[in-house]
């Protein structure tokens, strides 16, 4: 290696390393992210944003950096909606709670959120990994997909509300109903399903029928699915910092598959 | 098998020029023919013939007459045989009628409705052969006004694209339409310097090369979508609604879900792609707002977001808040808009016609002083160049056209695409079938037609008088109505004939 070479690659770690304070306040979430964005392709790969109140579409513009899986945003306050939307590679977190559409079209990434989040969270993602510590809103996990190695995952601690995994084609949803202070109990919620022809939602706590669509049949996790609930229970907790023990609280029995009838939920509809 | 159907067509074949090559056997993908070896003749399985012409085009005797069916029930002016047919077909299935292509039932259109008017003496015509024209168009917003600083432009430019022609490919997905049929579309409108849209079946990475002469569609099935969809794109559209099927959704059935198409969709294969209704995440215009500037971030701001309805009753409203929220291009589609697949009910009977949307839309933001914020392309019934031009006087930037190019490539408007058995090779992923759009030779169709109606538009031009289609954008006062009430008129913006 010459000695420009390493200077460079000195230089290149020193940005991975360093991270970038930025406070938020009164930025115009244009500005925000165009900061974000210019750092980034500068090198540096750790931000930490304080004093967010609102912003829009964090995550989003990071299109074409080299190595952006790398790159780390910790969020101080409430940011807008539309969160790692069409986001592809970095991890976002929140310390707080987070708005609507969190995630939408998500490829490939990691959000956490220590709070709750809002509506429409992971509409149509795809690949990638969403914790969320406490509650989510309305038509939370509208038509998830998978493709390939892909296979988008949602954690929910605390419970959900209506129109629940609506069209899901694919990926899956783990509620936890736990580890919440004040959760709404499952029973509120539903339309669960609705329309859904793949991918699994795996609740913890009884689902009534009146509660799924048409299209939903409920059954036990097998072991192998029990495996990956077990895993993505297990990293929750690391995200959060919360005991591994309290993984072993979960008791298996407790949690139900929902999943598609049938792939072709409107096969037989039509006159040709 | 219905067994209350009659035939629809009738298969005249002239024995005597009949050389039993079997050509129509092997054209038919509807299973009409089969050869009866025993006695040496062709066998006709009549109920099956949906009059696509495929086998009397190929026919090398010209042997073969496909005709209407002249069976008829008792003349009836209310249960027509249509009527009679479908609720027979319904008894027998239970289901909803699907059917293809556009509206064909005979609301008024408009286009045929409107003349165009010409220089005489005075304000003499151009020829167009001899003097420069301009069918330049531009898309996108254009600033409030102009500032200069020492003969510099001081506004800040918003993005836009630029069209050498104002005719444009209208969407239609790779899943709807064949890989061939895609391909030629992309190829043909890079050539010609104007722009094919992707549908919201993704686009193949292959044809990325294309990505100068591409608008990618952003729909609720959020297919094939990754920063680099967009990125590659030229411009970004979201797709609310399609004039064929207003308010629904879309339905690709799994076995049109090859391993290409699984790659292009980024979904199993097999597996069917369902597009709600509506985007989950729009359920108002602030939503719609919200999507837009998500797009426009996206793309780092770099090209104009385009918002796509269908022409309903309320679309001038409807267009006002696209506008307000963002959208640097509005399109707006009409009842006759084509489709892969929609329920025949739909298709016949919801929306209006984009003649008299688009003057609506296009008088509503002029009122509002907010026309400039956005181009506005029409599509759904355009049939030949004199369509565009009228379209174009009404006030639109630009026009797609989805039929009139599936007909460059072979499409006779059977209205089976949502069979998957095309016989033309174009709304089908069968790939004994998909052989039959050769893409060079739909290419080089596609530039043709685009090279015809351009020539056809700059004489229009000259005989008007007017040497730039941007003199003939919204000016109204090049239309007459022949043939229109008052109030169809003055929704036109139009004056009647000899006025």
């Amino acid at each position: 290696m010459s000695a420009s070479e390493a200077a460079r690659a000195k230089k290149e770690s020193f940005k991975s390393r360093r991270v970038i304070k930025l406070d938020a306040t009164g930025t115009y979430y244009k500005d925000l992210n165009r900061e974000i964005r210019a750092r980034a392709q500068e090198g540096f790969r750790l931000f930490e944003v304080n004093n967010v109140y609102g912003q829009r579409y964090l995550g989003t513009n990071l299109w074409g950096i080299k190595d952006r899986e790398k790159i780390r945003i910790r969020i101080h306050g409430t940011p807008g909606s539309d969160m790692g939307a069409f986001m592809d590679g970095p991890t976002l977190e929140v310390f707080g709670n987070a708005q609507d559409a969190i995630g939408n079209t998500m490829n490939c990434g990691r959000i956490i959120v220590h709070g709750s989040a809002g509506d429409v969270l992971g509409y149509g993602m795809r690949g990638g990994e969403i914790y969320v510590r406490g509650n989510v809103g309305y038509r939370v996990g509208i038509h998830m997909k998978e493709y390939m190695n892909k296979v988008p995952t949602v954690v929910i601690g605390g419970t959900m509300q209506d129109f629940f995994g609506e069209y899901m084609a694919g990926g899956r949803i783990i509620v936890l109903n736990k580890f919440f202070e004040g959760n709404p109990p499952i029973r509120q919620s539903y339309f669960i399903g609705t329309g859904m022809h793949g991918g699994s939602i795996y609740v913890r706590g009884d689902v009534e029928a009146h509660q799924i669509g048409a299209e939903v049949g409920i059954s036990e996790p097998t072991d192998e699915e029990w495996k990956v609930i077990e895993k993505y229970v297990a990293k929750y907790c690391a995200v959060f910092g919360l005991e591994k023990r309290q993984v072993k609280l979960l008791k298996r029995e407790k949690f139900w598959r929902l999943s598609a009838k049938s792939k072709r939920p409107y096969g037989r509809m039509y006159a040709y | 098998m219905l067994t209350s159907m009659l035939p629809e067509f009738r298969v005249e074949r002239n024995e005597d020029r009949c050389i039993q090559c079997r050509v129509c056997e092997r054209q038919c993908s509807f299973d009409v023919y089969g050869y009866d070896a025993d006695h040496d003749v062709m066998i006709h399985r009549e109920e099956n013939c949906v009059a696509c012409q495929r086998c009397a085009v190929l026919c090398p005797t010209n042997a073969l007459n496909i005709r209407i069916n002249d069976y008829t029930y008792k003349p009836n002016a209310n249960w027509t045989r249509e009527h009679i047919q479908d609720l027979k077909k319904q008894a027998e299935t239970g289901g909803v009628l699907l059917t293809g292509m556009g509206c064909d039932k005979p609301h008024k259109i408009y286009w045929d409705h409107i003349l165009i008017n010409a220089s005489q003496v005075t304000n003499p015509s151009i020829d167009p052969l001899r003097e420069p024209m301009e069918l330049r168009t531009f898309l996108g917003r254009r600033p409030d006004h102009l500032e200069m600083k020492d003969g510099k432009l001081q506004t800040i430019e918003h993005p836009s694209v630029e069209l050498s022609t104002p005719i444009m490919f209208g969407a239609m997905s790779y899943g709807a339409i064949s890989y061939n049929s895609f391909a030629s579309l992309a190829q043909a409108a890079y050539e010609y310097g104007t722009f094919f849209n992707t549908g919201e079946g993704g686009w193949p990475k292959e044809l990325r090369k294309y990505g100068k002469a591409t608008i990618v569609q952003c729909a609720s099935g959020r297919f094939g979508i990754d920063l680099d969809y967009f990125n590659d794109a030229s411009m970004v559209e979201i797709k609310i609604g399609q004039g064929a099927k207003p308010g629904i959704g879309g339905h690709l059935p799994g076995e049109k879900v090859s391993e290409h198409i699984s790659q292009t969709r980024m979904i199993p294969e097999g597996s069917d792609a369902i597009s709600p209704a509506p985007h989950h995440d729009i359920y108002s215009i602030e939503d719609l707002q919200m999507l837009i500037h998500a797009l426009k971030e996206a793309t780092d701001y770099r090209m104009p977001v385009s918002v796509k309805i269908s022409a309903v009753h309320n679309a001038p409203a409807i267009a006002s808040g696209m506008v307000r929220a963002g959208a640097d291009v509005i399109v707006v589609d009409g009842l006759r808009g084509g489709t892969g697949a929609a329920p025949k009910i739909l298709r016949d009977n919801v929306g209006i016609p984009i003649e008299l949307a688009l003057a609506a839309v296009d008088n509503r933001l002029r009122d509002e002083g907010i026309r400039n914020w956005a181009s506005l392309v029409v599509s759904g019934g355009i049939r030949n160049s004199g369509d565009v031009f009228k379209a174009i006087a009404l006030g639109a930037d630009a026009v797609y056209i989805g039929t009139p190019a599936l007909m460059a490539l072979g499409c006779t408007v059977c209205q089976k695409c949502y069979t998957g058995n095309c016989a033309w090779g174009i709304t089908t992923q069968n790939p004994y079938l998909t052989k039959r759009v050769n893409p060079e030779i739909g290419t080089r169709n596609l530039v043709n037609l685009l090279r015809a109606w351009s020539l056809e538009i700059k004489e229009l031009l000259g005989c008007g008088g007017i040497n730039s289609i941007e003199s003939v954008r919204g000016n109204r006062l090049q239309l007459r109505g022949i043939g229109l009430e008052q109030w169809e008129l003055d929704v036109l913006g139009i004056r009647g004939a000899g006025q």
